[in-house]
């Protein structure tokens, strides 16, 4: 037997573990990524073998928190694809303005830079008093991390001409204060953020949102769990509520995407079709 | 030896002149799905219609979920890394740079190489990083062919360089001589 066949038994084994010991479901997401991320964690863990990292997740409870982390986190910037986020301010916040209680769901919002992104931007159209966001993700070690907003402080200038491309209206410094190594985000930004754990792949509705942001996300699932996370966010937004995925995301393949419809194709902003009639009387 | 089912191609500096010198040499008659990642700023949206004027094969971007395609040359998207299910379907990751690259080379080529193994040829061209040495090295690993355009030959040599220095070569050829020997390769006898 050769070495990737082998690898393909141990990563069964590896999903399998997970799911009886920890009752975390990784059985539907999109093989070749996973394995990555195990492998990656099989050299950061310093493990031989992915077996290895199965035995200590097996047996040492303190290392289910950093497993999820490393099989769910992707690092993401400030105001990543800056357009994205100019047509949120320009064409969607007007939209939303007319709301008296703005929710928004941030689902698997790992590291936090897209949670004050959108808080920036909503503080700037003078929205964000009326505003509830609850940020999601499934890995308690990364809502920890989201809650503080500290980033690594070489990242600045990126997401300052990200922010500016967005059509910043202030300076990106305005809203962090920036050591030698690390900024970190004005802690006001997150008054109306709602940090809170929740699983794409098992849980259900949770809130009634106006927008959801689920960016990058879904490109680890499976067409299967792709084509049930949409259902959720189907279920969970208003009458014409807007969903924004990552600028490459295709749900072409779920049968679920009928239900939504484009509202900025390059952008990958949708709006929920099916009452969409009712809002044009 | 397997007839190839796939080319993957790896490139950074200088190396959208490499592309198409070297996609406008194919043989139209190629049945492969080549597959391309060269590392560019976010700004180079242009550059599947750059190559696509020409190339010999269509030249399309990679989109998520779609099925790799034969006789087409795909693009990996900027901004997010390209792998290739065992289904022979196109994924996308958002995961951080590798070789301070996104798309990475690396990635690319392992993980085509674990889908397509011996019928893989991976081809690394001009650049100036290391990306794509260990994603070639898999390649060899499993059987696949290794073809590096020689480090001389290339307009920057690091990445010609670092793939030859970890992984070696089945071919080390000056640029022009890199598409007759891949028709030779894919074509047979023909």
């Amino acid at each position: 037997m050769d070495a990737p066949e082998l690898d393909s038994i141990e990563m069964e084994l590896f999903v399998q573990a997970l799911q009886k010991r920890h009752g975390h479901d990784f059985t539907q997401y999109a093989p070749a990524s996973l394995k990555r991320r195990v492998h990656l964690l099989v050299d950061q863990l310093e493990c031989k073998t992915i077996t290895g990292l199965t035995e200590r997740m097996l047996h040492e409870p303190a290392m289910l928190p950093r497993v999820l982390e490393g099989l769910t986190v992707p690092m993401s910037d400030m105001f990543r694809d800056p357009a994205m986020f100019l047509a949120l301010r320009e064409q969607v916040f007007p939209l939303l303005a007319s709301y008296p209680q703005i929710n928004i769901w941030q689902a698997g919002c790992a590291h936090g830079q897209e949670v004050y992104s959108l808080a920036i931007l909503l503080e700037e159209a003078g929205l964000y008093e009326r505003t509830q966001i609850f940020a999601t993700d499934l890995s308690d070690r990364a809502l920890q991390r989201a809650s503080e907003g500290i980033y690594p402080a070489q990242e600045a200038q990126q997401w300052s001409r990200n922010y500016q491309a967005a059509g910043g209206r202030r300076s990106l410094a305005d809203y962090c204060s920036a050591g030698y190594k690390l900024l970190k985000l004005n802690q006001r930004l997150r008054r109306n953020v709602t940090f809170a754990v929740h699983n794409l792949a098992t849980d259900g509705v949770f809130c009634e949102a106006h927008l959801i942001l689920c960016r990058n996300v879904l490109i680890y699932f499976s067409n299967t769990l792709q084509n049930r996370a949409l259902s959720l966010f189907r279920d969970s937004l208003v009458r014409a509520g807007f969903l924004c995925l990552g600028v490459r995301e295709n749900i072409d393949r779920s049968p679920i995407a009928q239900a939504f419809v484009p509202f900025s194709e390059p952008q990958r902003i949708y709006r929920l079709a099916s009452h969409l009639d009712d809002i044009a009387e | 030896m397997t007839t190839p089912a796939a080319i993957a191609i790896g490139c950074s500096a200088g190396g959208v002149d490499a592309l198409m010198t070297l996609l406008g040499a194919l043989d139209a008659r190629l049945r492969q799905s080549v597959l391309v990642c060269c590392h560019r700023s976010d700004a180079m949206d242009i550059l599947g219609d750059v190559l696509g004027r020409m190339s010999v094969l269509p030249v399309i971007e990679a989109v998520e979920r779609q099925p790799v395609q034969a006789g087409v040359v795909h693009l990996a998207p900027s901004g997010y890394h390209l792998l290739v299910e065992s289904d022979l379907h196109f994924a996308l990751s958002a995961d951080p740079r590798v070789n301070y690259s996104r798309p990475s080379i690396d990635v690319l080529f392992c993980s085509a190489a674990e889908v397509w193994r011996q019928a893989l040829i991976g081809v690394i061209l001009t650049g100036a990083n290391a990306d794509g040495a260990a994603g070639l090295q898999r390649i060899r690993e499993l059987g696949g062919v290794a073809i590096v355009q020689s480090p001389t030959d290339a307009e920057a040599t690091a990445m010609p360089q670092a793939a030859l220095d970890m992984a070696g070569a089945d071919y080390c050829l000056p640029l022009p001589d890199i598409a007759p020997l891949l028709n030779r390769l894919c074509l047979g006898s023909l």
